[in-house]
């Protein structure tokens, strides 16, 4: 199959996914039994303030029809209202985003920089502490609850040891960069605040390690044994025979090859990091989508709870697309099997 | 009479001989499972946890103290000999409240898995059975449930419902049938090209007798092994929604809502969090050793 007709495939499928989770959300969010004009009026209201709002809302017009309503909306960035804030959905997306981001991408850099290598180590050094140390991980990461890995670390470093903050993404006392990307990270560095931007590192490093467990254990133990799988190949034998130094051959020969099962279970790596957001945030209340999201579920926020969802559906989306598209790149093999699977 | 008793004599000696046939790849297994000592573990830390839910009221010392209690006299107690890991916030015995815990988790899993395997095996099936437009549209429905990670999935569809641990249950299935109907749908694409099923088909078997009977139980093995190894990640899923306040709520004894309510306590009353972390770990933990020493003893590859 022609590369650009894989990625052409790929992506119109893409967005039939996102059509349908559209309205599975859609239906999810008119099936609640009440009425969300009511919910959102409070229970003293007048029934014709309700019956106003409901007017308002265009929810007294049919349910193909408010859902056109809604999704075309959406292509306007229109969101609709959240009945917390009172502002457009979108504008609050827009404000709370940028921390769940910037918690996701240090956690994926985490992921890479202890991942990686460690199961290149506990490849190389089979059976040594390092091999055992990413089996302990591997394991921890899929049957501690990421939540409990949050707390854990915070009882050890903020509480016992006090060497890093507990809660939040700056010290109460450390002025806020001015607000560019939303990214602390990268709004201080721009800035050139260098006290902002180690105090936003000390804050993240927790959270973003707790969300990170899960993949630094599975990236670990996929590339340990991707890399024994290379290793038996003739041609390492071969560089073997030439002298070539063993961490030579390591990293530059065998990593290649042996990346390409890693890359393709990457978009899983990210979803895991995703819902992990969600309850660790929650125990460092760090102000993102994900708090953001959980308290409009608890309050039955609809319109805001389809815009978080909608959100994180797009973003997971766009990555699995990344991430096939990269695959297949890399390995035509992976082309073949996407069009048998269709 | 006479060709009727040796028909007779030949089928008992075909089932004596299907039955050798199992005994001795049960045997094979068993003695497989045996030698492998983290299936070995996975199995009694499961059996163990099974036995201690089940037998709750009669192990723990105050099964008066599960649901709802009070005895603010005795709160806030840390370990001691009367109480093996301490009293919470309402001086309810965190030891016996762990083990009444352990019971919901499992129940859980249970009632999750108990409905959605068996949808997502049957949807599969026929996905892939029958192929063409039943399978194109099957399995793009099982997409969009797949398009979000599954605890933010279960999470949009408990915003729908009062928190209950029973909807948090409904939202966890409802989204876990698309796992076990991608499996299935793979294994039954590729075996139903097979001779065996292809000689099924041209003796005249109903596509219900091919399904069944020919297909089915070339799943069996890695279905179970998937069970085995989702019945922890479900422990996950639902220990998450309750931390988050959306599935089971106060006062029943929930390991997640436990987790939850101790952690405003931290650091002093740390046994309210420490002790009921370490029991979810031993569970899934349970589960999931299990599920590898499975794998290794049915012969499934990895990856599933």
């Amino acid at each position: 199959m022609r590369f650009s007709y894989f990625v052409l495939r790929r992506w119109l499928y893409s967005i039939l996914v996102l059509f349908g989770l559209s309205i599975l959300i859609f239906i999810i969010a008119r099936m609640l039994p009440g009425d969300p004009a009511r919910l959102a009026l409070g229970p003293f209201a007048l029934q014709e303030q309700v019956e106003h709002l409901r007017h308002v809302m265009g929810m007294d017009k049919p349910l193909p029809l408010q859902y056109w309503t809604y999704i075309t909306g959406i292509f306007h960035g229109d969101f609709g209202l959240s009945f917390q804030t009172r502002r457009n959905v979108a504008l609050d997306i827009a404000h709370y985003l940028p921390a769940t981001v910037e918690l996701v991408l240090v956690a994926i850099v985490w992921v890479l920089v202890l991942g990686v290598p460690l199961g290149v180590l506990a490849a190389r050094y089979k059976d040594s502490w390092v091999d055992n140390l990413v089996r302990v991980m591997a394991f921890i990461g899929v049957a501690v609850p990421p939540f409990v890995v949050g707390l854990f670390l915070q009882l050890t470093f903020s509480y016992l040891l006090g060497i890093l903050p507990t809660t939040g993404r700056l010290s109460l006392m450390t002025p806020a960069p001015p607000l560019r990307t939303g990214l602390l990270l990268l709004d201080s560095l721009i800035e050139g605040d260098f006290s902002a931007l180690g105090d936003a590192l000390k804050h993240i490093i927790l959270p973003s390690f707790a969300i990170a467990m899960t993949g630094i254990g599975q990236i670990a133990r996929l590339t340990r044994a991707s890399m024994s799988d290379v290793a038996n190949q003739d041609y390492i034998e071969a560089s073997r025979g030439f002298g070539i130094p063993n961490r030579v051959i390591a990293f530059k020969y065998m990593l290649k090859p042996a990346s390409i099962a890693p890359l393709t279970i990457l978009g899983l790596t990210f979803a895991s990091e995703l819902s992990n957001a969600f309850l660790v945030e929650t125990v460092f209340a760090w102000p993102g989508l994900a708090k953001y999201g959980i308290r409009a579920i608890l309050r039955k926020d609809f319109n805001a709870v389809m815009g978080v969802v909608l959100i994180i559906g797009l973003a997971f989306v766009i990555v699995n697309l990344i991430v096939d598209i990269l695959a297949g790149y890399v390995d035509p093999r992976v082309r073949i099997k996407h069009e048998e699977g269709e | 009479m006479s060709t009727r008793a040796s028909h007779h004599q030949v089928t008992t000696g075909l089932n004596e001989t299907r039955w050798m046939i199992i005994k001795d790849r049960l045997g094979r297994g068993w003695y497989k499972f045996r030698r492998n000592p983290i299936s070995l573990v996975g199995g009694v830390m499961v059996l163990l946890c099974v036995l201690l839910a089940i037998f709750a009221p009669y192990v723990t010392p105050y099964p008066k103290h599960a649901g709802a209690f009070t005895d603010f006299q005795n709160a806030f107690q840390a370990p001691s000999k009367s109480h093996w890991l301490g009293t919470d916030a309402l001086g309810c015995d965190v030891f016996t409240r762990i083990i009444f815990g352990s019971r919901i988790s499992l129940m859980l899993t249970a009632v999750v898995l108990g409905i959605s395997v068996p949808v997502g095996v049957f949807l599969g099936l026929i996905s892939g059975y029958m192929g063409g437009k039943t399978e194109t549209v099957i399995m793009r429905v099982t997409d969009v449930f797949l398009s979000l990670p599954a605890l933010v999935m279960a999470l949009a569809i408990c915003a729908a419902f009062t928190p209950s641990i029973d909807k948090a249950m409904l939202a966890v299935a409802s989204i876990w049938w698309t796992w076990h109907c991608r499996l299935v749908n793979g294994i039954t694409r590729s075996i139903k090209t097979e001779e065996f099923v292809q000689a099924s088909k041209v003796l005249g078997a109903s596509p219900l007798r091919i399904i069944f009977k020919d297909i089915l139980p070339n799943c069996a093995s890695p279905v179970i092994v998937k069970i085995t190894l989702d019945a922890g990640f479900v422990i996950l899923v639902g220990a998450g929604l309750s931390f988050l306040g959306l599935g089971a709520q106060p006062p029943a004894e929930d390991l997640g809502t436990m987790i939850s309510f101790g952690a405003k306590y931290l650091p002093e009353r740390w046994w309210m969090t420490v002790f009921p972390s370490l029991a979810i770990f031993f569970i899934i933990l349970g589960f999931n050793l299990l599920g590898d020493g499975l794998r290794d003893v049915l012969a499934v590859e990895e990856g599933v």
